[in-house]
Order: C-alpha cells, then structure tokens, then sequence
C-alpha cells in the first residue's frame, strides 16, 4: 500500500498512530499525581520530539545509508530557522513560505558544502563538515550580526520587530505564526476525569510533516537509489572500480539531509519564531548525531526513538528539582525521605546530563543496535524468537532485493 | 617587529597546548582508531589532579578568632592549613604554593591508571564496533566525568596559580634590542612551552628508541602480524592508553595555572584537538604536533588587530578556515597515512 | 487566540476574533473564565525559576535558585521573613499570593535561547506558571522575555546587563532589576576619573556579541566624556578560553589602562591573562598601567582569585551594603546556606517578593494589573536605597555599587569591596536615549 510492503506499511500506521494520539500517550499520568512530573504531552515538548524526530530522520538518510558522518548538520538546521524567521520579517506570519524556503535555502546550502566535503571520506569528511558549520556558527554568532548588516541579530536571535516591513501581513491574521489563519499557538484542551490533555495546532501541523517525512524515508530507504547508497556504504572501493561514480548519489543523499535538517529548522522557528545562533554550534551537530545512534542507525525508527529520548530527559529531568523530590519521598519516615533524596539529587536537576551520560553508556553497552534492538528484545521475548532470528527475519523482510 | 616576535610566541605557546593534547589523542585515535571523545575530560582530569592537589594541602582546622567577625556577626573562623601546621608556616605555605609542579609528579601515575582502567574496562570492548558507537560510548563518559567533577568541584572556575616564582612575565627586550616592555611573556607559559616541547621529545623517543616503542609501531603499521608473531598487541596498546591519557593529563595540570579550570574546559579543547588530529593527518604523531603548532600560530597572527579590520571575523573561523584549505589540498591531511579511517 | 487582541500594530481591533474563529476552539488553561494566562485555580499559585544549572553560569544559576526558593519561604510566611521586614510596602502578609500559597517550579536555561524558551514553556504550558524569573545571560533574557510576552505572563529577568534588555527589545510584560551598561560607565566614569585621572589612553577588548557591544559602547562614551582617549577596540570571540594574543600587544599600543568587556568565564580568563602578562606592574605614558572590569560579580571574583586585586568595576549590588534590607537578607540568606548571596541572587529574590507584592497591591495575578501596579513604583528597604520601576522601558533605577578588588581578603566571600555607591540620579537616563532606542514596549498581554 503507498508503494510500501506489508512490513513497513504497518510501521507507518504505527508512527501515525502514535503521532496522532502522542497527546494521549504523553499524559500517562493524572494532573496532580506526584508522578504528573514525567508527563511530557505539552505542547512545546510534543513539538519538539517530532522536529528534532524530522532532524534525525534526515540525518539518518545520510549516515545510516552512506555511512558518511556529517558532524556539521547542525548548520542546516540553523540556516532553515533563519530562512522561516526572515519570511515572517518580509511576508508575515504565515508558515508555510517560510518553511519552503527554509528547505530551499538549505538545500543549496547543503549543496554547496557537500560538494566540497564529499571530496573526502571518512573521518576527513567529518571534520571538513564540522568545520563549515562552526564558521557558520561563529559568523552567526557574531559578524553576521553587526548593525550595518544584521543578517543573524547574533546572541539575541532572529526575531521579529514591529517595524519589519511584513508585506502580507493582514490585519484579519493572528499576530503569531499561523497557517492560514490557524495559529500555531491554538491549543484545545480536553478534561478526562483527572487527566488533562492539549491538542495543539503547532503540533498537529509538525507531526502531519514528521509523518510525511517518515514516509518519504521509507521510500529513499526502499528505492533503487538507496539501494545505492547502501552499496557505499558497503565498499566505496568496489564500486568505483565497477565503474559507478558514487559522488553524485552521496551528493544527493547529502543534500536530501541537509534539506531534512532546514525543514526541522523551520519548524522550529515556525512553532515559536525565534531562532538563535547555537542551533548551528557543533553541540547541536553532535546531538543528532547522538540521537541517531541511540536509536539504532540505519533503522527506519531508531533516529525518531533516540530524538524523543534526548528531548525527553533535557526537559522532563531537568526539572525535578529538590522539593519535587521531597514531595516524592515525603511518604517514607524523616531520615529515609532524606537519604533517598540525596541518592536520587545527583541524577537530577541540574545533574541530568549525568543521568544522560549513564544512560548513553548503558545503551550501546548493552544494546549495540540501540533502542531498536531494545524493542527487538522485548518483542523476542513475547515471540520466543531469539534476538539474532529476529533481526535476521527483519533484515530479510525490509531488504528483498539482497 | 615586537609585534611580530609576540604573536609567534603566542603562537607557539598555543600551540603547545593543541600539540601536547593532540598527541596524546592521536596516540588514541590516530593510531588505535579509536574514536575519543573523552580525550578532553581527560585534559580536564589533569587540570584537575592540580587543583585536588591544592585543596588537599590547604585542607585546614578551624580555630576561632572572637576579635573578627564573619558577614553573619559570628565570631570568625581562622583556617589554618595542616600543612602549616605540621611544617611551620614557611614550609606549609611553600608548599601549598608549588602544589601544581608537585601535581605534575602526583597526575602521571593518577592519569596513567585512569588511561589504563578506561581502556580494560570500557575501550578494550569497542575496538571492533563501529565509530559511531564510540563516539556514543566515549561522550557518555565524558558527560559522567564532567557531572562528577562539577558535583565535588561546582561549575565555578578554581583558581590555580603557578608559584610565585614563575608569575610575571619576562622582558625579551634588552636581549632583541627594543625598547624595554616592547616584548614581554609570561614565565608559565614560557614553561609551558619548554614543558611541552620535552614531553613530546620524550613520547617521540620513546616510540622510536625503545623495543616497546618499535612493538608498537609495527602494531600501528600492521596489527595482525605483529599478533602473529607471538606478541601481545593488546597488552602494549593498554600501555599506550595509559601513555596518552598522562600526556592529556599533564597538559591539564600545566595549563591549571593559565586558565583556572572548570568542569566543562574538556569539551572546549574537545573540537580542537580532533581538527588538529586530523588536519596533521590520521596516523601520524608528527602530523599531530606540527599541525597543533601550525593552527596555533596561525590563530595568534589572526587575532592581531591588522587582521580583524581586514577581514572581519577572521579570528573566529581562521581554525577551521586553514582545516577546510589543508584537507582540500592534501587529502590526508599534512602527514596522513593511507586508510586511516577513511571509510 | 484572542492574544491578538494586543498586537503590536495596535491595528487589530476586537474584530481580530472573526480571524480566530478560522480556528479550532480555543481554550488556554483555565483562562476562558479569568481572562489571563495560567490563572491559579487552586489555593496554590505557581512561580517558574528559569535559571542555567548546567553550562559555564551554572553557579550563577544555583545562586539564583537558592535566592528564589528562600523568597517562595519567606512569602509563605516561613523562616525569618527576610527583606518583607525591611520592604516599604506592607503588602504581603507572610501567607503566599492574594491568599494562595507559593509554589515553583524550576527549569534550565542551559544559557541557550532555545533552551531557555523550551524551559519556560514547559513551565508555562505543563506546570501553569503565572510568571517566570531568573536567568544569567541578556540572550536569554530577551528570548524569554518575547516568549512570556506572547504567552501572557509576566518576566522578570534576572541577571542581564545589555543595554538591549529594556532598550530596542523591551517588553510590556517584562521588567528588569539588574542595572545596564550604561549604568555601569554612568556610575564608572567619576570614579575612574579620581582614581585614574582624566588623561588616560583605554584599550578595549569585547566580547563579540550583543552584550559586549552595549558595553563597550557605553563605557566608550562615558570615559570619553571625562576626557579618555579610546586607543583600540578588539574584539574576542565568545569562544576564545585564552586572551594572550588579545593582550599581548596592549602594552604597545601607548594605552595605559585595559576595559575588559568581557563576563564570566571570559573574564575570568582575560584577567587572568592580563595580570599573567604583569600589566598592573607597568608604567605607560608615565603613568601606572590599570585595568577596568566593568560588570563584577561574586563568582567572577572567586573564579579570578587574586587577579582582582586592585582591579575597578561595577555591580548591582553587594551584601556588604549595610542598609537594613541588605542585612536582612545577608542574614537570613547567610543562614540557610552558609554564605552570602550574589548579586544576580539578591536580584531573583528581590524581583520574587516585588511580583508578589504587585500582585497583592493590584489584587490579581492578571499580568495586566501587575504591569500597571509595577510601572512608577517606587518603593524602599529591599537594598540599594530608595528605587523605582520605570513604566516607560520597564527598567529599574537604583543606586550602582563601584567595586574593587579587595588586597588583604579575610575569607573566601570577602574579594570585593565597595568604592562607592553613586547615587541613582547620576545613572538615571531619558527612555528614548540612542542607546536604547529602536524599540517598543507595546502592550501588556494577558494572554488567552
């Protein structure tokens, strides 16, 4: 169905499904249960899974298929939320010319720097692609941002002023990002008994793209093109002396990427119309890395599970401060309560980066596929497969043509 | 002229400290093919074995003094060093004022069993997955060991001053025949820079001179033979861990007095020292030490005033500028070897 | 969706709505019936504290943190009562908010816009926060600041010293405690002149961004007004961990005294250079070399150690001060956490028992009638002298403390001691002033 085999057909009413009701899913807990802490089913934590889930799916295209490394994508996604922002600044506060040409601009932004870097492999490649996007970076933060030519407004961010021309701004429009009217802020929310969940249009608009992104993943992945990509990936050497050039078909999964990462970017500016500088630094590049691995690189739903799982820890973790803690425990005797919350305080707060760290490490300890192998474990276990029959019967189903 | 002679020793006092810690990854990474991000948590390490050693001999017992008052209106509490204490004033504060040369001997068998420990408990697993998982496993580490210094340490820098003997700086002038105070360098980073120019001599002699250092090359040059012949590899490449996590360690412990260090300093050197790796090329420690002199003498004549009004911004992007021109005109880098970590 | 009630264009009219109903329904918290964003249903109000936990200020933000949560104590009534002894309005009564109790919520800024933004919103749209404070960076303080405008809620910005905070990026909804760059040259220039005299020639290095710009800028000018020459300005990228090639060819360039613009670890580290090179040992022009650090704090000053000494610049505020409510606070601060607070800290828990107290004196937690209750409000007791918020920019003006490094330090807290305290009517500036214009503070939003 949609060009798709039963197998990924299924995950992509899966990936539907679970976009469609995350407001549901995300809200697991009653409003005012000390356990509502770890709901994440707001709108700006919703927005930002299935966004950073658009970042890593493209990003995965690249890496996953070609095995080459862009430790620089961070650039693209900074160059996206400059584009959004600047059509808000020109147009108005419709979304859409600016989310396209955020895909346009980083798609020759990517194009030109993949033409470049992609005349090296391997470790080279990484490094020359870091370089572009740290003089990105550091040209944002700074020179790009001077008054005689503020292109960035540097620090601050890429924001609207009141006296920016907005040629197709109408006094009819809200006076925030909207598709047509529909603000992007508009949440509806529904009271269940003690559960309270928000449907936000932000939201909806993101998802419907993650899907579609998702989609059109599916597709590359399953192509004769992706076909080639993985053969890169296999043996560069071996192709090119069967006389295939590889470079235009990297070139192409490089900029499909990087116009990933400038859509992902323009959503970001879309749903909240701000876009600051560090969205390009090296850290940024590094954590969809990260996000890609985590999930299982390669795999169709790894990069979206590893993006949902960083995002989920830097918002929700970092949050529960000592007195929630306290609330927490506040059920044990006096010295119990104290002592659980000093074995707990380092792990969260402002120690949250040390629960991700663990959390890293026992991953690809002890799931070198990442998440994915976690749910294929779990799956084993309720199948009674083992964990290499699986991944064999899942390697057999997605690559036919092998 | 004087402007010129400064710039260069900036240039090479930067670019000692790139040196020392890319050499010390590229040990790592260029040679084991091992991709490291924790190098710059190690470098953090070494900066602070400097600053443990300063807390623990200013570890003190409190005597109260009823005539002062603290900013609550309390009597004050007078913090006398155990070291003064037990040595007499003037000993005690010697030696609290020489704790970071005395960490250097502290840091090299701290740094070595941290290298060790890192490589047979967590490293030796990863030789054969790929990169990326590394890079995971390596950031994860590194993230931990930031958190557990910032838990003990706080995010706030530590001051950490060289001996009082070697603050201020020193006036080349008379000897070059300027105008005095035309020329003058700090006598740390004067150190500094003799430091590091002696440990990599004594890494490069190593590798070369000694049967170890031989194992090892053939090792780098061709693991399989050389396992083949009947000699534990594996052993040797421990060793060479150990090796480059003290080499990053004392960078840090040296460099604790040039800027006071903080919990995250690591991840400031962290991207660095992987350009100045590669741009000196994969495999090669040569490579390494002349590309971290290279980029920093570079960076030093690019932050001059000359440079930045003309080309603005010049002295944000001159690194990463000369990396993309050096690997689009040499494909390995300056000294690259053939198929290393080329795919 | 009737946010777009209070647009900026103030074209909008009521009409706006026939826009909204091309959307769904629309229901923003519990705002349908009270008319304002998040407003508190229960018998508890919430507060979001937005500070950096991790990152380079993550000090700064556990500071502002403590400062925080003993503010939420002492509203409800708990501890000592602090400064609400020593406050000149006699609002709050030590029982919470309007009758509710105080509760927070806590997040981190990471000192990244983004992250400071998806902090806040998580607080806004998650926890319910009514109103968010803190933060250690004017970036962020800017980004949060038009965030808590669209959303309806009120900001109160923490530590942010750029001009721009309540210059071309004010906002209605939010208002600043902490001084500015121009405060700062304002309250430096005298003191400069009598220590340094009025033939000075300064070097500057800025830090290259936002900040350092208004800085700079500021300092320029009010030096030059006292008759200093500007030899240079360098620029140093925020990145930069070591300054010796930025100070490396000051001595040479006939300046004999060094501005650093720089902040945080930045400073920590160019001073740090600066002194390594033995600039304050030298003589230019016949004159003593110096150096001038133009915003100081606490941390900076532990972080430099000895490096200070000497050294001239200028702060918020000090607890050394030893006007009532700066002792109450010293104290009760001193007391639960065994040392005393920073500056940004004395400016989140200020900013804390102001909010209430607004909240109090309007008799709601609508962000409007906070706005209106904290424009022109002039109060007393909570440090600094007698102080105002001003309703044009929404910026605070007070007494600025002058600084310098301390020689013979007694304990780790004592590095800095006060020069003088320049009276606010010699910082205090028109709102249209150049180096604030370009702005527009709009209107305030309640949101929904």
């Amino acid at each position: 169905m949609l060009g798709l085999n039963k197998r990924d057909f299924t995950l992509l009413l899966i990936v539907v499904a679970l976009a469609m009701l995350a407001p549901f899913l995300l809200n697991p807990f009653p409003e005012g249960s000390a356990m509502a802490q770890f709901n994440a089913g707001y709108p700006d934590l919703m927005q930002k899974f299935v966004i950073y889930g658009i970042f890593a799916i493209g990003f995965n295209i690249l890496f996953g298929l070609t095995g080459y490394l862009s430790f620089g994508h961070a650039a693209f996604l900074g160059v996206g939320s400059y584009s959004c922002v600047w059509m808000f600044k020109l147009l108005g506060y419709n979304v859409m010319p600016g989310i396209l040409l955020s895909i346009l601009t980083s798609g020759i932004f990517a194009y030109l720097i993949g033409v470049v870097s992609l005349r090296r492999s391997g470790i080279y490649f990484s490094i020359l692609t870091l370089a572009f996007a740290q003089m990105s970076f550091a040209l944002a933060y700074s020179v790009l941002s001077n008054p005689k030519f503020n292109l960035t407004n540097g620090e601050t961010g890429l924001q609207v002023y009141s006296n920016d021309p907005q040629w197709l701004h109408s006094a009819d429009k809200p006076d925030l990002p909207h598709l047509f009217g529909l603000s992007m802020r508009a949440t509806h929310e529904m009271q269940l008994g003690a559960w309270q969940f928000q449907f936000n249009v932000g939201y909806y608009l993101c998802a419907i793209i993650m899907v579609l992104a998702f989609y059109l993943s599916i597709r590359i992945f399953r192509s004769p093109f992706g076909m080639m990509l993985r053969a890169v990936k296999s043996n560069n050497t071996r192709m090119y002396y069967t006389g295939l050039n590889a470079r235009p078909y990297t070139l192409a999964a490089f900029v499909i990427s990087g116009m990933y990462a400038g859509l992902a970017g323009g959503l970001l500016s879309a749903v909240d119309p701000l876009a600051g500088a560090e969205r390009m630094q090296w850290t940024a590049s590094g954590e969809v890395v990260l996000m890609t691995i985590l999930g299982g690189t390669g795999t169709l739903i790894g990069p979206v599970l590893g993006s949902g799982l960083i995002k989920y820890f830097e918002n929700i973790f970092s949050k529960i401060n000592d007195s929630v803690l306290h609330s927490w425990f506040s059920f044990l005797p006096d010295g119990m309560e104290d002592f659980m919350v000093t074995i707990v305080h380092p792990f969260v707060g402002k120690g949250w980066h040390l629960t991700l760290g663990v959390l890293f490490m026992l991953i690809v300890i002890f799931l070198p596929g990442g998440l994915v192998q976690g749910g294929q474990k779990i799956r084993g276990l309720f199948t009674g497969r083992t964990e290499a029959e699986q991944a064999q019967a899942d390697a057999n189903q997605s690559t036919p043509a092998e | 002229m004087d402007a010129i002679i400064l710039q260069i020793l900036n240039g090479l006092d930067k670019g000692s400290a790139y040196a020392l810690i890319a050499l010390g990854l590229t040990l790592i990474f260029g040679t084991l093919g091992v991709v490291n991000f924790a190098h710059g948590a190690i470098f953090m390490l070494g900066a602070f074995c400097a600053v443990t050693l300063s807390k623990i001999f200013s570890i003190s017992y409190q005597t109260i003094d009823e005539t002062q008052t603290d900013f609550l209106g309390n009597p004050l509490k007078i913090e006398t060093p155990y070291v003064e204490h037990w040595f007499g004033p003037e000993m005690g504060s010697a030696l609290i004022d020489w704790s970071v040369p005395l960490a250097i001997l502290f840091s090299i068998p701290i740094m070595i069993s941290i290298g060790v420990i890192m490589e047979r408990g967590l490293i030796k697993h990863f030789y054969k997955r790929p990169h990326a998982d590394q890079i995971l496993v390596t950031f994860g580490l590194a993230i931990v060991l930031q958190e557990v210094i910032k838990y003990y340490f706080g995010a706030n820098p530590i001051p950490t001053p060289a001996p009082d003997v070697f603050r201020g700086s020193f006036d080349f002038s008379p000897m070059l025949g300027f105008e005095a105070n035309s020329v003058i360098y700090p006598i740390w980073r004067l150190i500094y820079f003799a430091f590091s120019a002696l440990i990599i001599g004594a890494v490069f002699a190593f590798l070369q001179f000694t049967t170890f250092g031989m194992v090892v090359r053939a090792g780098m040059a061709d693991r399989e033979t050389v396992g083949l012949l009947g000699i534990n590899i594996d052993r040797k490449f421990t060793i060479m861990f150990g090796i480059a996590a003290a080499v990053a360690g004392l960078a840090g412990v040296m460099y604790a007095p040039i800027n006071a260090p903080n919990y995250h300093m690591g991840m400031d050197f962290l991207v660095l020292s992987f350009v100045v790796v590669v741009v000196g090329g994969m495999g090669s420690l040569p490579g390494a030490v002349a590309a971290g002199f290279l980029l920093g003498i570079l960076e030093s004549f690019a932050s001059t005033t000359w440079a930045t009004t003309t080309i603005p911004g010049i002295n944000q992007i001159i690194i990463y500028l000369v990396a993309i021109i050096i690997l689009l005109t040499r494909p390995r880098g300056l000294m690259g070897k053939k198929g290393v970590m080329e795919d | 969706m009737s946010k777009s009630n209070f647009t900026r264009r103030g074209l909008l009219k009521t009409s706006a709505a026939a826009g909204a109903g091309l959307a769904l329904p629309t229901y923003l918290s519990a705002a349908s019936h009270s008319g304002y964003t998040n407003a508190p249903s229960g018998s508890t109000v919430t507060l979001g504290f937005n500070v950096p936990q991790t990152g380079p200020y993550a000090e700064e933000g556990l500071d502002e943190l403590r400062a925080q949560e003993l503010a939420v104590q002492h509203l409800n009534g708990e501890g000592d009562g602090g400064m609400l002894n020593t406050f000149s309005s006699k609002a709050l009564k030590g029982n919470g908010i309007l009758g509710k109790k105080v509760t927070f919520v806590s997040g981190d800024t990471q000192t990244k816009s983004d992250a400071a933004r998806a902090s806040a919103k998580s607080m806004i749209e998650k926890d319910g926060a009514i109103m968010i404070n803190g933060g250690s960076s004017s970036g962020v303080a800017v980004a949060v600041q038009g965030l808590c405008q669209d959303a309806g809620v009120i900001f109160m910005a923490g530590l942010t010293h750029s001009n721009d905070t309540t210059g071309k990026d004010k906002k209605a909804n939010g208002f600043r405690h902490f001084f500015n760059g121009y405060m700062s040259a304002a309250a430096l220039a005298p003191v400069l002149k009598n220590a340094y005299g009025s033939d000075r020639r300064a070097y500057h290095l800025t830090a290259d961004y936002t900040w350092g710009w208004t800085q700079q800028e500021s300092i320029a000018a009010a030096t030059e007004a006292i008759g200093w020459e500007t030899v240079n300005n360098v620029l140093t990228p925020l990145a930069s961990t070591d300054f010796s090639s930025y100070i490396a060819p000051v001595l040479n360039s006939g300046a004999d005294v060094l501005v650093l613009n720089h902040y945080g670890g930045n400073m920590v580290n160019s001073l740090s250079n600066a002194i390594e090179f033995d600039l304050l040992s030298k003589q230019v022009n016949g004159k003593n070399f110096e150096i001038v650090v133009p915003l100081y704090s606490e941390l900076m000053a532990a972080g430099a150690g000895d490096n200070v000494k000497g050294v001239i610049g200028s702060m918020n505020w000090n607890w050394q001060l030893q006007d009532e409510g700066s002792k109450a606070f010293t104290k009760s601060f001193g007391e639960k956490y065994g040392r005393p607070p920073s500056n940004s800290a004395h400016t989140c828990y200020v900013q804390t028992l102001l909010y209430a107290d607004a909240c109090e004196r309007a008799g709601t937690f609508n962000p409007c009638g906070v706005v209106e209750a904290l424009e022109d409000f002039d109060f007393d007791g909570l440090g600094n002298g007698p102080t105002t918020y001003r309703g044009a920019d929404h910026q605070c003006f007070k007494d600025v403390l002058v600084m310098k490094g301390k020689e013979n330090p007694t304990n780790q807290y004592d590095t800095l001691e006060i020069v003088e305290v320049t009276p606010r009517a010699q910082v205090e500036y028109a709102p249209d002033h150049p180096m604030f214009a370009g702005g527009e503070l709009g209107k305030c939003n309640p949101g929904a």
